[in-house]
């Protein structure tokens, strides 16, 4: 079934579509499922793995942001405020799995998948390469293979943009822990994009 | 790390490896990058992990500038029907 279509550029005026929320407008409701839910279910899909999950994330998230509405002061934008509470809420989800066996938080100690192998240069601009769709493909199946709780860091500090501060209050873990596994998690991904831009730039070469 | 042409001392580069985060973020004690730059400017393989590891960072920052794909369409009404619901 398709979803319902609407007009987005309805309320482009963040402060329209907050009056129109909270006079329970049925079309703003719409609206502001179009405009955020995207980024939510994809940032829910990341951090969890599971479908199933991230739509529970999803939907957790939005009541959560119409329950919250009449309280929202907009002292941020709309869209930080819903993606902090779908951050929140995909944090709770995977605290209630199985306790993860503790990782080794020793910089000293990094994985063979984390000792550097590759020493070729890439020669591309990555703000362009971010919006290469083979790249960003490539950079999901990576950032999805990595273990979760170096997922859930770099996820946080470097794709979501917490501070390191943030991400440490947010997992219950020291700002040491963080750092040492952000920088397994980016040695890792590194290691895992190496191939793809290596050879990239060799073809332009 | 695996050196071909260079005479380093291998285990420096693995020490300084574990130092290339804090330098990204520039959260590295003047005198480590000190220490960090002079290393570099003679171990072009360690040159080479600096650059694509600050890529790599530059690239997930960048990773949701770009829009994500459409709400699969029976996703997004189930989620309509639920905040109908109340």
């Amino acid at each position: 079934m398709p979803g319902p279509t609407i007009d987005l550029s309805l309320y482009a005026d963040e402060a329209a579509l907050l009056a129109a929320l909270r006079r329970h407008d049925p079309d703003a409701c719409t609206c502001l499922v179009k405009r955020f839910a995207p980024l939510v279910y994809a940032r829910a899909l990341r951090l969890t793995g599971d479908p199933d999950e991230a739509e529970s994330v999803l939907q957790s998230t939005f009541i959560k942001v119409c329950d919250a509405l009449p309280g929202f002061d907009g002292a941020s934008s709309l869209g930080t405020w819903i993606y902090r509470i779908a951050t929140n809420e995909g944090l709770m989800v995977l605290r209630r799995r199985k306790p993860q066996i503790a990782l080794d938080d020793v910089a000293d100690n990094l994985h063979p998948e984390e000792v550097p192998h590759q020493f070729q240069a890439w020669s591309h601009d990555p703000q362009r390469l971010a919006l290469d769709g083979e790249l960003r493909a490539q950079i999901e199946r990576a950032i999805a293979a990595l273990p979760e709780q170096l997922r859930v860091v770099v996820l946080l500090r470097d794709v979501e943009g917490l501070s390191t501060e943030e991400t440490a209050a947010q997992l219950g873990i020291s700002p040491g822990a963080v750092k040492v596994r952000l920088h397994r998690a980016r040695l890792r991904l590194r290691e895992a994009l190496a191939d793809y831009l290596a050879a990239r730039s060799e073809d332009h070469a | 790390m695996s050196h071909a042409a260079h005479s380093h001392d291998l285990q420096r580069c693995r020490e300084l490896v574990a130092q290339l985060n804090d330098y990204l973020d520039g959260e590295l004690p003047a005198d480590l990058c000190a220490e960090l730059e002079h290393h570099l400017a003679d171990c072009p393989d360690c040159q080479v992990v600096l650059d694509t590891l600050g890529q790599t960072v530059r690239i997930l920052h960048h990773l949701d500038e770009a829009p994500p794909p459409a709400l699969p369409a029976d996703l997004e009404a189930r989620l309509l029907a639920r905040l109908r619901a109340g």
